[in-house]
């Protein structure tokens, strides 16, 4: 019967059973090992150089296979992850205030709105002490009580002080310790960099990942490579929303074409939109700066009571301003998560209540802080963000308040992936924000760095060997005709649109997506304007192809080549996420539909319904794709509604 | 937007080479109604618009997080490394630091280990290389003791903070009549330095990360400061005297 043949086919996490504290103790002792003397016999592609990446590049290598590692920057230092400003959490600790791996977990599984997987996320909680550990140990200074001992600061969805910082630089620092771990393995003859090459497709050979494409970007060579396993850590989609916080490179590429080739997309739909970030400044805006949440510890945010209210800040008494978030959520106030913090903005704004240019911002003030602190200590605490604020607007926010509105920000969906981050196409492994697995619907701040560097530093080194041991394959070489295939259509794929020749540039077509996106796929999305959204970027991706203007040639450096392949692409994945988003008929997270709202204009989720990762599987360009379902069962953090009051 | 009277009209002159080989010019263009809200790099960005529309090939230069932290960004404007705004980077440069009717001239950053590749674009690989000889902590994923196991006093932690931030961006290079690289080596060395941590390889990472510095072609330091004055991340010139401590100290006591 028809009905039962459009049933989507049911997913298997391959979680281990058990109790949650022993399953991944319980999974380590079920995987197979490769002998020391062995693994220089296998090689791994890791594409990507981020906290994921560069974690994992680093631990492979350290075991002692041979390591190939990618990344589409100059330097492998640079990727991405070194803009990551406020913390890490982990669940040490430390500040005795009751925190514990059991607590980590919870709060993580209720900040994901219930729709992550429970023993991802107990394993992540476990794991996040070792990192601090790890990372100590690489030098990466984190900040220090006088005793010197660590010191913790709090964040977001949390009543307890877990988040490690380093200044208002925290990826960087731990980035550079996982880049420092990779160059000295480059030294050591482990790990081959190739830098500014990137990866334009995935090389499947009787459906196992054997290789890649890349383009190197200097020279314009189309190259591929060959290895035992291909581990992906190219990060997040936010740019498919052109303005977001995330760096101007980020892509959904090489993800997209592993999805093209058989890799399942998971939860598209849920993108975080990160509360505080300074507010768009005009039609030149190129992209939008974060103020690290962090900044909600201290900084008090508010609107006038007043609608269209016209007096400076510092002019509107106290008893005249709305401390909305203190109001509506005594519990947590200013640090309530940020779907929650997001969504309260965007009510405040929508009814008239905003300030600065078009209404479209609220104040995150500071005064109360430093009345109390003193101006030195905020200073310590968040000069250079407060430095970065003043250089962006001009504005000197010891004096005035920040002025601040939502952005997007980071992505929880991505290439489905199993309990061993291995996605449904044996051989690739996908890790950190460019996979699905650990923040359910909204990610908890401080939560990526931690897991782009469990995923990394102690997921892959036990797995991937659990692979390269079981799977008994033949070797391949680039000579293999798979290979020759890739590359001709990645090549085609160039041809195509230095060969367009239209009259629109590439930033023009990414700007009307963006768009698209903000106003219909963004914070708030209905069924009607999803449906508009879909065939909006349907015709846009059909004049994009007609009209796209790439100058230059293929066979050297050509940055706008670069952009319109990876445009290409987000205007093939929007309607992916647009399709998610209006297949999800519920609200969880960062996923909100106005149709289900509570009657205090909060998530309403249908767990009857949609209590599970809806994994996506490629048909062609344009057609339906068909879903496949992954049931998520709680059996530790009882379904509940979440609720931050 | 600004508006049409707010907005500044500049003339660029802007260094064009088209690959690591070809000759390379200064090549004039006028950009007008330039407002002074936009970021340096977004004023490029509409130069490269208006140029893709006569058709012409847009400026090559590098940039990614427009944050002032990946370091990927970085160009001479008016001879200074990063432009004129202390301790900021070219993507954090905004054109309300310029005035209408300015000529403002646009170079990639020179040095003999850091050639062209196209444009304002240029090959840092050499600090790769620097960072590979020697510029981290040998722990293996794995071995690490609990993290409060070595106390770490306070303002060691926050001297190693400091020269910590470095961006990797190559001011302090471009920046230098030598071309040295020093301040960028000294700051890794003594990040290290100050951490209990990093004890343990220092005379040999020193002696290493200056002698690959001088293999890669970087010149010597003759203590002029500029490196300081144009890095963006306040890296401080007493991290080449930590430096200059550190190699002596190997130098007399290294027995390797
Ligand atoms: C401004 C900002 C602040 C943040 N602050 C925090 C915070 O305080 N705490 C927290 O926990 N999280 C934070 N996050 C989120 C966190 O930084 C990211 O989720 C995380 O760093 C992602 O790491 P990653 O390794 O998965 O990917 P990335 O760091 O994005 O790395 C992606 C890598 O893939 C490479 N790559 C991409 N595409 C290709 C391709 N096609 N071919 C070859 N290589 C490719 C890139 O070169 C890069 O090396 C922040 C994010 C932003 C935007
Ligand atoms: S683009 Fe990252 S520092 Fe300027």
């Amino acid at each position: 019967m028809s009905t039962v043949a459009s049933e989507p086919a049911i997913l298997d996490g391959k979680c281990p059973t058990g109790p949650m504290a022993e399953r991944w103790e319980q999974r380590k002792r079920d995987l197979k090992l490769v002998a020391p003397n062995n693994r220089r016999k296998y090689t791994v592609i890791v594409v990507g150089t981020g906290l994921a990446g560069g974690s994992a590049a680093a631990s492979l290598a350290e075991l002692g296979y041979n390591v190939l590692s990618f990344c589409v920057q100059d330097s492998p230092r640079r990727a991405h992850s070194i803009a990551a400003q406020g913390g890490i959490n982990a669940a040490k600790n430390y500040q005795n205030d009751g925190d514990s791996v059991w607590r980590l977990f919870y709060d993580t599984v209720k900040g994901g709105d219930f729709r992550s997987r429970e023993s991802n996320v107990y394993r992540l909680a476990d794991l996040s002490r070792n990192i601090i550990d790890q990372c100590v140990s690489q030098g990466v200074p984190f900040a220090r009580e006088y005793g010197g001992t660590l010191a913790n600061r709090s964040f977001g969805g949390a009543q307890v002080s877990r988040t490690f910082y380093c200044k208002g630089q925290t990826g960087q620092q731990l980035l550079l310790g996982a880049y420092q771990a990779q160059m000295r393995q480059v030294a050591a003859g482990k790990v081959k960099m190739f830098s500014r090459r990137e990866m334009l497709d995935l090389v499947v050979i009787n459906g196992v990942a054997r290789g890649i494409v890349t383009r190197d970007l200097v020279t314009g060579a189309m190259e591929t490579y060959a290895a035992d396993a291909v581990v992906l850590c190219t990060g997040g989609y936010g740019n498919v929303y052109y303005l977001s916080t995330n760096a101007k490179n980020c892509n959904v590429t090489a993800a997209w074409r592993c999805h093209k080739k058989g890799a399942l997309f998971a939860n598209p739909c849920y993108t975080q939109i990160h509360p505080t970030c300074i507010p768009v400044s005009g039609d030149h805006q190129s992209k939008l700066t974060l103020m690290s949440e962090s900044l909600r510890n201290d900084g008090r945010v508010w609107v006038p009571k007043t609608q269209g209210e016209t007096r400076p800040a510092s002019q509107i008494p106290d008893d005249q301003r709305d401390y909305y978030l203190e109001r509506r959520y005594p519990s947590f106030g200013n640090l309530a998560p940020r779907d929650i913090s997001s969504r309260a903005a965007k009510e405040r704004c929508d009814a008239g209540y905003g300030v600065g240019m078009g209404g479209m911002s609220v104040y995150l003030d500071f005064a109360d802080a430093i009345r109390r602190d003193g101006e030195a200590t905020i200073r310590a605490k968040y000069g250079n963000l407060f430095e970065m604020y003043e250089q962006i607007t001009g504005e000197n926010p010891y004096q005035v308040p920040m002025r601040i509105y939502p952005a997007v920000h980071y992505t929880m969906g991505g290439l489905w992936v199993d309990y061993n981050l291995q996605s449904n196409l044996p051989g690739l492994y996908v890790l950190g924000e460019a996979n699905f697995s650990d923040h359910g619907a909204n990610r908890l701040g401080a939560s990526a760095l931690m897991q782009g560097l469990a995923d990394g530093y102690f997921v892959i080194p036990y797995t991937i060997a659990d692979h390269l041991a079981t799977s008994k394959h033949e070797k391949v070489t680039t000579d293999h005709p798979a290979f020759k295939e890739a590359l001709i259509e990645s090549r085609n794929i160039t041809e195509r649109l230095l060969n367009t020749k239209g009259r629109r540039s590439v930033d023009s077509f990414h700007r009307a997506l963006g768009k698209i996106m903000w106003d219909k796929v963004g914070m708030a999305r209905t069924a009607e304007g999803l449906q508009q959204a879909i065939s909006q970027i349907r015709e846009l991706r059909d004049e994009f192809w007609r009209d796209v203007k790439v100058l230059g040639s293929g066979d050297n450096f050509n940055q706008m080549l670069e952009h319109a392949g990876r445009v290409a692409d987000f205007m093939e994945f929007a309607e992916l996420l647009a399709i998610d988003a209006l297949e999800r008929d519920e609200s969880c997270g960062g996923h909100f539909r106005e149709e289900h709202q509570t009657p205090d204009g909060e998530c309403q989720r249908d767990d009857e319904n949609y209590c599970h990762v809806s994994a996506w599987e490629f048909q062609g360009v344009g057609n339906q794709p068909v879903m496949h379902k992954e049931p998520l069962s709680f059996e530790e953090v009882h379904l509940a509604t979440r609720s931050y009051k | 937007m600004a508006s049409a009277h707010n907005g500044m009209r500049l003339t660029l002159k802007i260094w064009r080479q088209p690959s690591p080989q070809a000759a390379g010019r200064l090549q004039t263009y006028e950009m007008r109604d330039v407002s002074p809200d936009v970021s340096f790099l977004e004023m490029l960005d509409q130069l490269n618009e208006q140029l893709i529309a006569q058709g012409e090939e847009p400026v090559a230069f590098d940039h990614d997080c427009r944050e002032g932290i990946c370091g990927m960004c970085g160009v001479m404007i008016n001879g200074q490394a990063h432009g004129p705004q202390n301790q900021t980077t070219t993507c954090q440069l905004h054109m309300r630091s310029f005035h209408d009717g300015d000529v403002i001239l646009i170079e990639p950053f020179r040095a003999d280990a850091f050639p062209v590749i196209k444009d304002l674009v240029v090959n840092r690989s050499a600090f790769d290389r620097i960072i590979q000889s020697g510029g981290f902590v040998s722990v293996n994923t794995g071995s690490a003791p609990e993290g409060n196991a070595i106390p770490v006093p306070r303002h060691m932690q926050e001297k190693a903070m400091d020269a910590a931030a470095c961006i990797g961006c190559g001011a302090c290079v471009a920046s230098c009549k030598n071309a040295s690289a020093m301040l960028f080596t000294s700051a890794k060395v003594s990040q290290m330095a100050y951490l209990p941590q990093g004890k343990a390889e220092r005379s040999q990472r020193v002696l290493s990360m200056v002698a690959k510095m001088d293999e890669e072609g970087f010149g010597a330091c003759t203590n002029t400061g500029e490196c300081e004055a144009a890095c963006p991340a306040g890296i401080q010139l007493s991290n080449i005297a930590v430096m200059n401590r550190e190699y002596m100290r190997a130098l007399l006591t290294s027995h390797e």
